[in-house]
């Protein structure tokens, strides 16, 4: 085999497993990956396309709902947590979830000064994980160029 | 995200985590992410898809449409109407399945039960959660 096909994709794998293993990814990624096929060759970017879409259109909510003068309505914030909680959850993106765990609470709470730290917190980390996710398909991509194949990579 | 078709190595699907028959599954769910999830996870198990945003949705769809589904794929936290009542008064005969968070809070599981679900599943779904039911389900 090619040895920079080879090197490529050692590097693709423990980039991988390595977004796994500081906790950016969980097993409904895996998920996603396998329902990937000829028939759907784009699967994985395209839901991953919706879900930071999903990221912008909820921050962007939840920052309105948050910088109300007077009253904020928490409950309001609180359903798009939810409904972040519940995406993130269905890409396998563990980091956001946990956080929109916090947030839910801090929503029950109305604890006004948490939830706005908490959405710093999400809006950082659903940035990054689309960084790092962007790195991902970059290297596949270039495997794919340099005449090789993207390997399956086994997490467990 | 930009990306490229890439070619995924050796996988090969074979009957064995495909349902039995060719299902048509209505999924209902008020986020993109998770029914473009759901219309996949159908699709890999050999089955077709229609979606709707919401019950209200999904009521127009049952009643102007001229598909009978086998299965109807139901998010039962979405904010707005509830449409599973409403579909049980059409005396829908499809199989619903409610996707929830709540599935594992056997009160909550019982209260989808009595409003008219057949079963409840917990998000999020995958094809391992769902294909057994399915199966399961078509046989009963």
């Amino acid at each position: 085999m090619d040895a920079h096909v080879a090197q490529l994709q050692m590097q693709y794998r423990n980039y991988i497993l390595s977004l796994y293993q500081q906790g950016f990814l969980d097993d409904q990624f895996t998920e996603l990956k396998s329902l990937q096929d000829d028939g759907s060759p784009d699967f994985v970017a395209e839901v991953l396309s919706l879900f930071f879409d999903d990221c912008v259109k909820l921050v962007g909510n939840m920052a309105r709902a948050l910088d109300q003068t007077g009253t904020v309505d928490f409950s309001q914030v609180g359903a798009n947590v939810h409904q972040l909680k519940g995406s993130s959850s269905s890409v396998g993106a563990k980091r956001v979830k946990g956080l929109c765990i916090n947030f839910k609470e801090l929503c029950e709470a109305k604890n006004y000064e948490g939830c706005v730290r908490c959405l710093q917190q999400v809006d950082i980390e659903y940035k990054t994980l689309k960084a790092k996710l962007q790195d991902m398909f970059n290297l596949e991509k270039q495997i794919v160029q340099a005449g090789g194949i993207v390997p399956q990579v086994d997490i467990n | 995200m930009a990306t490229t078709s890439t070619s995924t190595g050796d996988i090969k699907k074979t009957k064995s985590v495909e349902v039995k028959k060719k299902l048509n599954v209505l999924i209902v769910d008020d986020d993109t992410v998770i029914r473009k999830l759901h219309e996949n996870i159908i699709k890999s198990i050999g089955g077709i898809s229609q979606t709707a945003k919401n019950g209200e949705e999904a009521v127009n769809i049952h009643r102007d449409g001229n598909a009978s589904f086998d299965l109807i794929l139901m998010d039962k936290e979405m904010p707005e109407r509830d449409g599973l009542s409403k579909l049980r008064e059409m005396k829908v005969t499809s199989m619903i399945i409610g996707v929830t968070t709540l599935a594992d809070n056997e009160e909550e599981r019982k209260a989808f039960m009595e409003a008219g679900l057949n079963h409840c599943l917990a998000k999020p779904l995958s094809k391992a959660k769902i294909l057994p039911l399915i199966n399961n389900l078509m046989d009963a």
